[in-house]
């Protein structure tokens, strides 16, 4: 049961993950489609777009990792999901390719007429994007996906209330965690106006996703209530519960300008709901499909398991050193500190590396092109790593370079020594 | 509505995905180890010239990257949304292999972050080790992504019951698969001469119009250089690959040679064009295939009719495909050869204006060879996405509608396409830093700059 169970765990850790780091990524999209114009618009846009291009690439992997365990330990799910609801995945991924886009623009330019229509290319998929993967989760809510290809309706599946409503959650709760993490952010520049202007928009925000949260428990009575039942009993209702106490406690903790603590706790409210969720599904992934019938063979899950653990041993503190700096400050502007390298002496090219190329070579053509044996192929290969290492190594490009050949050089002939 | 409706689409939607994802893979393969390369030189020499080559190049890094992740995504959503038979059938077999690259993506992301924004403002030293973890997870990304190739091509490690897998073993299907090790060294020398010539060619166009400083030149050597040293070998592990395709997957072989019938003592054909069985127009080699495929003039090499119609792939398109593959990899090998003779004996870069001419076409040129080669595996291993298990046709999706989606998505990356050229465009032409300071802290050069 454990093992069926533990990689589902897994799917839902990346899940809540992704919809608070990347979440906060698409907030900020949303705030830049509504700061306004003018010098203040601008300051606004500018401060969004800063405070997330160095950790984006970073947030946006938890989907992928979401997307690949699921396809390895619940294949049927993935195929099931993946089929029927084929629009919204579309495009939601459409609207990725345009954020990437965007980021990838915003180092390109400064001019105000271009940077505006970035600026919305990143705004209207900022929103269109989360609003799609929250319809998905409403789809399967809903219990609008049944198992097998393109079984469920290509167009009701996701188009309904509960989906309506997931959706917009989704893009509110991004807001809102962009709109604390900005202001946090905004604090740490030494600038009170853009801070203040963004606990603001957080409170707002703050208080739409709790109206939108407790107006999803009403949808779903009508229209979902398997899973309006798993959320008001059990589990569901103890998840319901911690989130709704989290939210609320973010929101004061907004009001007195702790964001630190506001981010902890907006991310336990997250993390309640979508757990809550989980909780009201069990034991079914989808319609008549449980979730131990879904889960693919032990020897699969042990895998996953496995590699994930040992991913997690090399990730986690990678992460968090990428946080730390970002969050400490270290990659502001104003953090700039430049110092020399302490050039020691430079260790002289080895003379012998172009025989060691030629060396490895024949050794290579004759184990890997004469040579029949698999072992001997391995080995070839090697003599070849060699040979390119060595081979680099004798014509020392750098060194090279330093030698100038004047443009219309005629016929060369050989340099004196 | 039957399911092979939208195959040819879904197919050429794939296609699409990735001749725009694969160059960018490339990039993320060799880029990062040559940047570090410049960027250890400039730690060993102190030399400004090795900084703000290392610099810029980190930003052109940094747009390719981007791209590289959502092209990557697309590809990643496909397996649902265009062959969700597939992925629903055969995910716990190979997913893994994803599942583990998702990690080096996180790694390849996290790094590329603080490398970035970390010019300046952490200790050389750190700076310079905070980028090793972005060429290796370059390298353990496509490392995995080809185990799952290779076992596409060769699947092994699982049992068929009633149409569902059982007796799974996801590493033994990955790892342990003889089909592997070939597609990941061709690969790699691949990434590292797309990147090189490309990159090598940008600067040779640059000197053809006047650009010559000691800048340019090792901004045109390091590229170069290994790329050059990855041409021959090229040539060496493609006939190691031919060989392994020869045992392991003979009617793809026998349609690399549009070779008909089974024959003792097969010829080879240049160029060509294959009708009926045989390959007109072209220029006969005698006993060539059956010596380079199994080193023995008189072998018996299988041909296409070894299999029924409904099971050979597009012959002339695999063929053609090989055929420009081979044909490109031996005219880069050969202008590899050219520029390490200049280089042994007058110890210089090459003078005439011929070498550079070459040198901007051949960036081009290696692209075409890696999209004609992965044309040639994938094309080759038709009508099977899983060979000789599972068709390609019963992997695609029921969903309708693929015909706009792929429209759709080609309008898409011809805007993504544009906007990264564009991006490249405005960051060349980012003035050198001043030369009485030699500082390369013009406010413009800083990715995190306002
Ligand atoms: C810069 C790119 C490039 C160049 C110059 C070459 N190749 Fe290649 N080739 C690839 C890029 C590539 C590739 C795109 O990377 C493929 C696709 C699958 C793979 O493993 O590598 C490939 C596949 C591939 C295959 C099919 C392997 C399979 O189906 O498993 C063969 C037989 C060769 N190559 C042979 C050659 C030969 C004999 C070459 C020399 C002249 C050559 N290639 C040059
Ligand atoms: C079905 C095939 C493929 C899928 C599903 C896929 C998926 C992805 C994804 C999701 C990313 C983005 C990672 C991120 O978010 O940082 C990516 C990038 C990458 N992929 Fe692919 N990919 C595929 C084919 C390939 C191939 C053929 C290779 C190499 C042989 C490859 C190697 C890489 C590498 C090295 C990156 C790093 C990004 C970069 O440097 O640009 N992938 N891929
Ligand atoms: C894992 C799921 C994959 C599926 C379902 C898949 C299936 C396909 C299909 C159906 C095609 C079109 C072939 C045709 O046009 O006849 C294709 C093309 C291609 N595939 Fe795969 N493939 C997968 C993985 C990979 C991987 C892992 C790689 C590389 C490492 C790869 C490289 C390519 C390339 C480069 C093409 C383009 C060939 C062309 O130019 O037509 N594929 N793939």
């Amino acid at each position: 049961m454990i093992l069926q169970t533990l990689p589902m765990v897994i799917v839902l850790v990346g899940l809540i993950l992704y919809t608070v780091l990347a979440g906060a990524d698409f907030g900020a999209g949303f705030w830049q489609l509504i700061a306004g114009g003018g010098e203040r618009g601008r300051q606004i846009r500018n401060h969004a777009h800063h405070a997330n291009a160095p950790v984006w690439e970073a947030n946006h992997v938890w989907l992928i990792l979401v997307i690949t365990v699921l396809w390895t330990g619940y294949p049927t799910v993935f195929g099931s999901v993946f089929s029927t609801l084929a629009i919204p995945i579309y495009v939601a991924a459409i609207g990725i390719v345009f954020r990437g886009l965007a980021y990838t623009l915003q180092n390109a330019t400064m001019e105000p007429r271009q940077r505006r229509l970035i600026d919305m290319t990143f705004a209207v998929s900022s929103i269109i994007t989360p609003y799609m993967l929250g319809t998905v989760i409403g789809a399967i809510a809903s219990g609008r996906v049944p198992v097998g290809n393109a079984a469920g309706d290509l167009v009701t599946s996701w188009v309904n209330p509960t989906s309506i409503l997931s959706g917009c959650l989704a893009v509110v709760t991004g807001a809102f965690l962009a709109a604390v993490h900005l202001a946090a952010d905004a604090r740490r520049l030494k600038e009170p106006r853009l801070a203040d202007a963004f606990r603001g928009r957080a409170l707002m925000a703050g208080v739409a996703a709790g109206a939108l949260a407790i107006a999803g428990l009403i949808v779903e009575d009508h229209d979902a209530h398997r899973i309006y039942n798993g959320l008001t009993t059990g589990w569901g209702l103890t998840a319901v519960i911690i989130s709704g106490v989290a939210g609320i406690t973010s929101l004061g903790l907004t009001w007195t300008r702790r964001y630190g603590a506001t981010r902890a706790a907006s991310a336990l409210a997250v993390a309640a709901l979508l757990s809550g969720w989980a909780a009201a599904q069990r034991p079914y992934v989808l319609p008549g499909l449980t979730l131990s019938a879904a889960a693919a063979d032990d020897s699969t899950m042990i895998a996953i398991i496995i590699s994930i653990a040992l991913g997690a041993v090399i990730l986690f503190p990678s992460l968090g050193l990428l946080f730390r700096l970002s969050l400490a400050g270290r990659f502001d502007p104003a953090a700039v500190r430049r110092q020399e390298p302490t050039a020691g002496p430079d260790a002289p090219r080895p003379a012998w590396s172009g025989r060691v190329a030629i060396a490895g070579l024949l050794i290579g053509i004759v184990l890997l092109t004469i040579a029949d044996a698999s072992v001997a192929h391995a080995f070839g290969i090697a003599a070849l790593v060699v040979a390119a290492v060595a081979g680099f190594a004798a014509i020392g490009p750098d060194e090279l370079a330093r030698n100038d050949t004047p443009p219309d050089a005629l016929p060369a002939r050989r340099r004196p020594h | 509505m039957g399911l092979q409706e939208y195959l040819l689409q879904a197919r050429q939607m794939q296609a699409m995905s990735f001749i725009v994802h694969i160059p960018l893979v490339c990039f993320g393969i060799a880029f990062p180890a040559l940047i570090l390369f410049v960027e250890w030189r400039y730690l060993r020499t102190g030399d400004e010239v090795f900084r703000v080559l290392a610099r810029r190049w980190t930003k052109v890094l940094v747009a390719l990257f981007a791209a590289g992740v959502v092209t990557g995504t697309i590809l990643s959503f496909e397996m649902g949304l265009l062959w969700p038979n597939f992925t629903a059938t055969f995910g716990s077999v190979f997913g893994l292999g994803f599942a583990i690259e998702g990690f080096s993506f996180f790694l390849e992301a996290i790094f590329i972050g603080v490398y970035v924004y970390g010019w300046d403002r952490m200790s050389p030293r750190a700076h310079f080790l905070s980028g090793i973890p972005i060429a290796a997870a370059g390298v353990i990304g496509s490392f995995m992504v080809i185990s799952v190739n290779g076992w596409m091509n060769h699947p092994q490690g699982f049992a068929l019951s009633n149409g569902r897998v059982v007796d799974v073993h996801p590493f033994h299907a990955l790892f342990a698969n003889t089909y592997f090790w070939h597609e990941f060294v061709h690969m790699y020398l691949a990434g590292f001469m797309v990147t090189g010539f490309v990159v090598a060619g940008a600067y040779a166009i640059g000197r053809l119009r006047g650009r010559w400083g000691r800048y340019e030149r090792t901004a045109l050597a390091v590229p170069l250089a290994a790329a050059v040293v990855a041409s021959p070998l090229q040539v060496l592990v493609g006939d190691w690959n031919a060989r392994t395709v020869a045992t392991t997957q003979p009617i793809k072989l026998a349609a690399f040679e549009g070779l008909g019938a089974t024959t003792r003592g097969a010829p080879e054909h240049v160029l060509g064009w294959y009708t009926n069985g045989q390959v007109r127009y072209g220029i006969k080699i005698p006993d060539l295939l059956s010596l380079l495929a199994f080193h023995n003039p008189n072998a018996v090499v299988q041909g296409l009719n070894a299999v029924p119609i409904a099971d050979q792939p597009p012959v002339n398109v695999v063929r053609f495909s090989f055929q420009t593959m081979v044909g490109i990899g031996s005219l880069l090998a050969l202008l590899s050869l050219v520029f390490l003779f200049i280089c042994w004996r007058y110890k210089r870069l090459p003078a005439t204006k011929w070498f550079y001419r070459g040198l901007a076409v051949a960036g081009p040129l290696a692209y075409i060879a890696l999209i004609a080669g992965w044309t040639t595996t994938e094309v080759g291993r038709q009508p099977w996405v899983v060979y000789r298990v599972m068709r390609t046709s019963a992997a695609v999706t029921g969903a309708s509608g693929i015909p706009v989606g792929y429209g759709i998505l080609a309008a898409v990356y011809a805007i993504l396409i544009a906007g990264v050229a564009w991006t490249l465009w405005r960051l060349a032409k980012i003035p050198m830093p001043d030369p009485s300071t030699g500082r390369a802290d013009a406010p413009v050069e800083d990715p995190a700059a306002p």
